[in-house]
């Protein structure tokens, strides 16, 4: 790649304080994504992907802390840029679907003048434009009946309702960069292609980039170019995609897989990942914060640093990967 | 359908269905307001020891249902019978106080909606044993500890709030205070959604569980169709308000009958697998759930098989197999 990446991620660490100590959320991660290309996030609940979102778009609570890392945005240091730059940003060039539709929507405001304000703020155009775009914008994420739609508040819309009002909101502006934290979850599978044929469709046209944050890797197989694997607050696996399903390399990786249903296979054939998240208070994490769960375990693991050897165009951060 | 008359089911609901009044008429407007159908006669039976499945396309009514059963809305029409009553009967706002109401639990589609902000995860899986059992002190934090521990919800986020939590990790406190209970039923909406499928094995397998050691019955709704085929016995299929299809899980989804199960079907991904040749789309606006013409099937118009007898006369129910049936003019039935 010739060009800088769109979105580069580098050596980001993000803690939160809480009561009972510093949950180490993220540790040293590192990424990046081009004009045009979507790239799948996976990895166990927990695992740190929602946290990267909202460190990327500077979304943060109070009880976070970014302890190391560069985040560069279109030539732009988020983790340097001031609250106006960032406001003016959001929305326009970087826009997110959030994990929780309901909750991101304004309960006592029409779901039609929620993605007007939008365009208002953002796009230079008048009420009645505006208004007329987010009819179109309805019509875009498969609402039937859009202009009576517009008309609705959150609670009279179904959840995957909800969750489409969310994404024409964020793709109101016509982004440069797209976060979609499990954005097609609460979807059917028909509406769910209408949704990623459009992103699709933007990412083609407009050369928008996406981050596609989801559970759902036959969703990641269809739809991204690449995919990070994470888990316990790393980036343990980046690959692209056809090469990742076709051989994982981290021994997690290789588990999810194997923990997937699929056609033809009984509940009793499907492998568990054995033991859990670690607990990201701990001082004495081990440098691999799978290696308590991990039958490919060898004494190097214990020993620091995590390696993270990147080998035609795949990082795998293991000692012993397949 | 004739249903199997070895045991009588948990529960058995008849024609139920809610409307809902929409504006759009304005103060002056003449004739009756409009109704939005969201969900309209539909029957269903959950047996001891039964997951039913229900699937169907976002905004047809699964939610609005599944919040009927459970007694947290009232029907506009309709019964429900569990354990000898007529739920239907009781008000939404007086159910708390009926005995009925330890023996159904719900999960919710929306988990941080359904848990409140100051309480830890450990009061919310707590709140319906204190108000349900009657458990406290020593005794109430075992069962929540094991409740925690079997939705694979590690001990340590006990004393975190809500906002502390990723979303998995909501879902799981959502699904923890289901079972913590050990309800006859358990209706469960969207509930692996937010799981990875290393957590989403860890609860259906517990469901499994519960189902063989309790006798526990589900409906369980889903998006996800690989899963209901993995866990449901039997799976109904809904569009716009009504079931379409319905029969035997591996039946239904190896042959579906109807041409709108067949879309969802062809619409499965499956993780590392390309698809072959192109993907089926539905095409056509769909109908509106407002004031839908009862002699038309709602499909009528998104249909790739669809004909002008399906816009004027109400469809037909077929069998397109032993404990299966749809509602169609035109049904696929070639693998029958
Ligand atoms: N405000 C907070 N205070 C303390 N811990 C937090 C906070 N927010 C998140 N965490 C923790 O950080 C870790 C990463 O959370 P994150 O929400 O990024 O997970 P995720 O990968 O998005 O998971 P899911 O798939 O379940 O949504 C989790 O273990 C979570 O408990
Ligand atoms: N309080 C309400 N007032 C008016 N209409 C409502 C209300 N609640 C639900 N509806 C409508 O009823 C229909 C069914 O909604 P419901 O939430 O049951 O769908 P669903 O099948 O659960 O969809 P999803 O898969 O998206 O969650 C929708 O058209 C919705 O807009
Ligand atoms: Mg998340
Ligand atoms: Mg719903």
């Amino acid at each position: 790649m010739s060009q800088p990446p769109l979105l580069s991620v580098e050596d980001l660490s993000v803690e939160f304080r809480t009561r009972s100590g510093t949950v180490r959320a993220l540790e040293a991660i590192s990424f990046a994504i081009a004009r045009g290309e979507t790239v799948g996030v996976v990895g166990e609940s927990g695992s740190g992907k929602s946290v990267t979102a909202y460190t990327v778009m500077r979304l943060l609570d109070d009880a976070a802390r970014i302890t190391s890392g560069r985040i560069m945005f279109g030539g732009l240091d988020m983790l340097g840029a001031d609250a106006g730059t960032l406001a003016e940003l959001r929305g326009r060039e970087l826009s997110m679907i959030f994990q929780n539709p309901r909750a991101s929507l304004n309960p006592i405001r029409r779901v039609g003048q929620q993605i007007a304000d939008v365009l208002l703020r953002h796009a230079n155009v008048g009420a009645k434009e505006a208004g007329e775009r987010a009819v179109a914008l309805l019509a875009e994420v498969g609402i039937p009946e859009p202009s009576r739609r517009a008309k609705a508040y959150p609670f009279e819309l179904s959840g995957g309702m909800c969750q489409r009002i969310g994404i024409a909101i964020a793709l109101a502006c016509r982004p440069a960069l797209l976060i979609a934290d499990e954005p097609t979850t609460g979807l059917d599978v028909t509406t769910q292609a209408t949704i990623m044929d459009l992103v699709s469709e933007l990412g083609r046209a407009r050369g928008m980039a996406t981050m596609l944050i989801t559970h759902d890797l036959g969703l990641a197989t269809e739809r991204c170019d690449r995919v990070v694997v994470m888990h316990a607050g790393h980036v343990v696996e980046d690959a692209p995609t056809a090469a990742l399903f076709a051989a994982p390399r981290h021994p997690y990786t290789a588990r999810l897989f194997a923990a997937t249903p699929r056609p033809g296979l009984a509940l009793s054939e499907i492998s568990t990942i054995p033991g859990g998240l670690p607990d990201l208070r701990r001082d004495d994490l081990p440098p691999c914060r799978f290696s308590t769960r991990c039958d490919r375990r060898r004494d190097a693991c214990d020993a620091p640093p995590l390696p993270r050897v990147t080998h035609q165009g795949r990082l795998v951060a293991c000692h012993n990967p397949l | 359908m004739p249903q199997p008359a070895v045991s009588a089911p948990v529960l058995d609901a008849r024609d139920v269905c809610k409307r809902y009044p929409v504006g759009g008429g304005g103060l002056f407007a003449r004739g009756p307001v409009p109704l939005l159908h969201a969900v309209d006669r539909i029957s269903l039976t959950v047996g001891a020891g039964e997951t039913v499945g229900l699937v169907g396309e976002s905004g047809c009514g699964k939610t609005t249902l599944t919040r009927m059963l459970a007694r947290l809305i009232d029907t506009t029409e309709g019964s429900i019978l569990f354990g000898g009553d007529d739920l239907a009967t009781v008000p939404a706002a007086r159910f708390a106080g009926h005995p009925a109401r330890a023996a159904i639990q719900m999960v919710f589609q929306d988990a941080e909606g359904s848990i409140n902000p100051r309480f830890t995860a450990f009061d919310a899986i707590a709140a319906p044993l204190r108000r349900l059992n009657g458990l406290s002190g020593a005794p109430l934090r075992a069962r929540v500890e094991r409740a925690a521990e079997q939705c694979g919800l590690p001990l340590t986020l006990l004393g975190r709030y809500p906002h502390q939590l990723s979303g998995g990790q909501k879902a799981r406190v959502g699904i923890a205070r289901a079972v913590a209970t050990e309800p006859k039923l358990l209706i469960l909406d969207e509930p692996t959604s937010a799981l990875d499928v290393s957590v989403q094995v860890v609860i259906l397998e517990l469901l499994a569980e519960l189902k063989s050691r309790l006798g526990m019955s589900y409906l369980f709704v889903s998006h996800d169709l690989n899963v209901v085929r993995l866990i449901c016995d039997r799976v109904l299929v809904m569009y716009l308000g009504r079931i379409v299809e319905e029969g035997p899980a591996e039946a239904v989804f190896r042959a579906p009958a109807h041409p709108y199960t067949r879309a969802l079907v062809d619409s499965v991904a499956v993780p590392g697998q390309i698809r072959e040749g192109p993907r089926l789309r539905l095409s056509g606006d769909p109908k509106s759930p407002i004031d839908p013409d009862q002699n038309a099937c709602r499909f009528h118009g998104r249909c790739p098989r669809g004909q002008d007898v399906c816009g004027s006369v109400a469809p037909p129910e077929v069998t397109p197999g032993t404990g299966r049936r749809a509602f169609c003019h035109l049904p696929l039935m070639e693998h029958a």
